[in-house]
């Protein structure tokens, strides 16, 4: 909880506004479902109606309830993305990480297929192993979108984490270990794997960002099981059902913009495990206020004239006090005298 | 020389694997292509099987192996066969037929997305943490909103609530007529623009983003201070000596964007309802189209692979460091 809370406070501001998004979202994925005011599939005269009190989103051209539908998809869309996340992680991770330890011609072969599936293009491939899938009594439910995300998203993670476990594996502490005998899944999983958590992690978020862009779009095509809620599907409804020409921007704003939000939470994390792993990123973070002026990482060290009329000693010691390095002016051609 | 050999390998690998991919992904899928075409058109006989079994080339065809090398022959050939949602056109045709479209349209959008991101990016990593900096979170939302959601709402402000541009085609086939005049390039530019800016808006963020990241790690390079230090106007500075070094990545991915512009912005096609490469792979996939869908993954994975394999070679010959690298090994 302490180190949690360490962890909370290096955290650069943008991060922590991903994180309390992110918060929110799990919230309304957990809560939500629970106490949904109507069931979304059931349809009702009231037709594209515009949000009120009794449908705080309005409602679908069938009549749907689209608040209840929103709920369930923020759900449905979160548990993909985290099936896929974890799936794909852990692919990435075993791939990566046997490479590196084991070496040789398996490390040969599985760093040929892991840069092969990362130059394939993984969208078309999605959308034709979904074209074929889709409408087929194994197209049905999440099942198969969680599978086929999770076998083309995993290169990307495997080769970043081979490269970090490749260093660490010839560091001394491995080399101790495996001098004292330990069995190598031993080390792979107590000593290898936990000096990677950061880099997993970064790796997870990114997995869960691919997944839940990949899942939505494919989804707004039509090219998963449209009777589930996911944010993507109500997208493809709303299309269908011509939300656009009718006006009812309550039905297809409300799930792009879940959406949206869900992805800049995440982009926003990423960049703040980014930042408190890369030390120049996070240095280059602020320009420093000195003397009343910013000055940039960019900027040669800035000079401050002397006090004028301060003489003596006092004024040369107050010179260096803190208040009089942050608030004096620098001297420049406007400004001779310091203030 | 030999670095290039190497990598001609790779991609002839990846290749070989797309291929091979393509070829077994449909058997050993659920359903057939005849099977998809009897669905489509319920009132055909059962004879009819017999004779799309002949013309679909499905069916008993002997063992696999040998489909798999008269696969390859007509891949060689470039030969996919008719499409089954447009019989009886060749695939061939159709996809010619989209690929110019994606390719002006995504083409332009990528370049002017690239330029604009690649400029912004380097006046944050200059100015890191100044104003254009801090305004990155809010491009990031542009660049993590699903570009079709985008696509969706320009539509509905630019196109239905205003009327200022066409929602759908990517010409107006009704008053104009193909052609080299100015009328009908003004009505391809009109239809053209709601995409293209869609395209621009949600991909200027990452170019950005990624180019502001290697220009901060540029900027505290001592070449650098050097350059500052010998006086030079910070023009200058920025751009010959800590852009052009941070370019090189960003070169690379540049180099991969142009390859993946053929597949086109695959979603933002369907919205736009644009007649490009995407749309038609979307299409192909709905009525599960299967010679259309092989061949432009194919399509597709090449424009990738010589993309990757071009901008091995420009780094080769930018970047000496490579050079020197590949000497010594």
């Amino acid at each position: 909880m302490k180190a949690l809370a360490r962890l909370w406070r290096r955290l650069p501001g943008t991060a922590k506004a991903g994180v309390i998004m992110l918060v929110v979202f799990l919230l309304i994925a957990i809560i939500g479902p629970e106490v949904i005011p109507d069931n979304p599939n059931v349809t009702t005269p009231l037709q594209a109606a515009a949000p009120s009190g009794a449908h705080f989103f309005g409602t679908t051209q069938t009549g749907q309830d689209v608040f209840s539908q929103f709920l369930v998809g923020v759900r449905l869309t979160l548990e993909l993305a985290f099936w896929v996340g974890v799936i794909a992680t852990g692919l990435s991770v075993i791939v990566g990480v046997t490479a590196a330890y084991v070496g040789g011609i398996v490390d040969e072969l599985l760093s040929l297929l892991t840069n092969v599936f990362l130059v394939i293009p993984a969208l078309p491939l999605l959308i034709v192993l979904l074209g074929f899938l889709n409408g087929t009594s194994a197209g049905q439910g999440q099942l198969p979108v969680i599978f086929v995300l999770s076998l083309l998203g995993w290169p990307w993670g495997a080769r970043v984490v081979r490269a970090q476990a490749l260093s660490i594996r010839s560091r001394d502490f491995i080399a101790a270990a495996r001098e004292t005998g330990e069995r190598s899944w031993r080390i792979i999983v107590f000593d290898v794997i936990p000096n990677m958590v950061s880099l997993i992690a970064a790796s997870f978020v990114n997995t869960v960002l691919y997944a839940v862009g990949a899942s939505v779009a494919l989804a707004f095509v039509g090219l998963t099981d449209p009777s589930s809620w996911s944010l993507g599907t109500m997208l493809y409804w709303a299309q269908l059902g011509n939300a656009l020409q009718i006006g009812a921007w309550w039905w297809y704003v409300p799930p792009g913009l879940a959406v949206a939000l869900l992805g800049t939470a995440l982009v926003l994390l990423n960049t703040g495990i980014d930042e408190l792993s890369n030390p120049r990123l996070r240095d280059a973070r602020s320009a420093t206020r000195i003397a009343g002026r910013r000055v940039w990482p960019t900027d040669p060290t800035p000079v401050f004239g002397a006090p004028h009329g301060r003489g003596g000693l006092a004024g040369f010691a107050r010179s260096f006090s803190r208040k009089s390095l942050l608030d004096e002016a620098p001297v420049t051609a406007g400004n001779p005298e310091g203030r | 020389m030999q670095f290039i050999l190497r990598r001609l390998g790779f991609y002839l690998v990846a290749a070989w694997v797309a291929i091979t991919l393509n070829f077994f992904i449909p058997r050993a899928m659920p359903g057939s292509a005849v099977d998809a075409v009897l669905a489509k058109f319920p009132q055909l006989l059962p004879p009819a099987r017999k004779a799309l079994e002949a013309t679909l080339g499905s069916g008993d065809q002997g063992s696999l192996w040998s489909q798999y090398v008269t696969y390859l022959g007509h891949v060689f050939r470039l030969d996919f066969g008719p499409s089954l949602s447009n019989y009886p056109t060749p695939v061939t045709t159709i996809v010619a037929n989209g690929v110019y479209w994606t390719l002006g349209l995504v083409g332009v959008a990528t370049v002017i997305a690239f330029a604009v991101g690649t400029g912004l990016g380097i006046l944050a990593g200059w100015r890191a943490g100044g104003r254009l900096d801090r305004s990155l979170p809010a491009m990031m939302f542009l660049q993590a909103t699903p570009y079709f959601f985008l696509a969706l709402l320009l539509i509905q402000v630019f196109g239905i609530t205003l009327g200022w541009f066409p929602v759908a085609g990517a010409y107006d086939g009704i008053n104009y007529t193909p052609g080299w005049t100015l009328a009908y390039a003004g009505n391809v530019l009109d239809h053209a623009f709601l995409p293209a800016l869609t395209i621009v808006a949600t991909s200027v963020a990452g170019w950005m983003l990624q180019m502001r990241n290697v220009m901060v790690t540029t900027v505290g390079e001592d070449y650098v201070v050097a350059a500052q230090a010998k006086g030079l106007s910070d023009r200058r500075v920025v751009f010959t000596y800590a852009a052009r070094n941070a370019l090189l990545p960003q070169l690379q991915g540049f180099g991969l964007a142009l390859g993946f512009v053929v597949s086109g912005a695959l979603v933002m096609e369907i919205v736009f309802s644009y007649p490009g490469i995407g749309y038609l792979l979307l299409n192909a996939a709905a009525s599960k189209d299967t010679p259309l869908m092989q061949a432009i993954f194919l399509l597709i994975t090449v424009a990738v692979l010589a993309a990757n394999f071009i901008v091995d070679l420009v780094i080769v010959f930018v970047d000496p460091r490579v050079r020197t690298r590949e000497a010594t090994r």
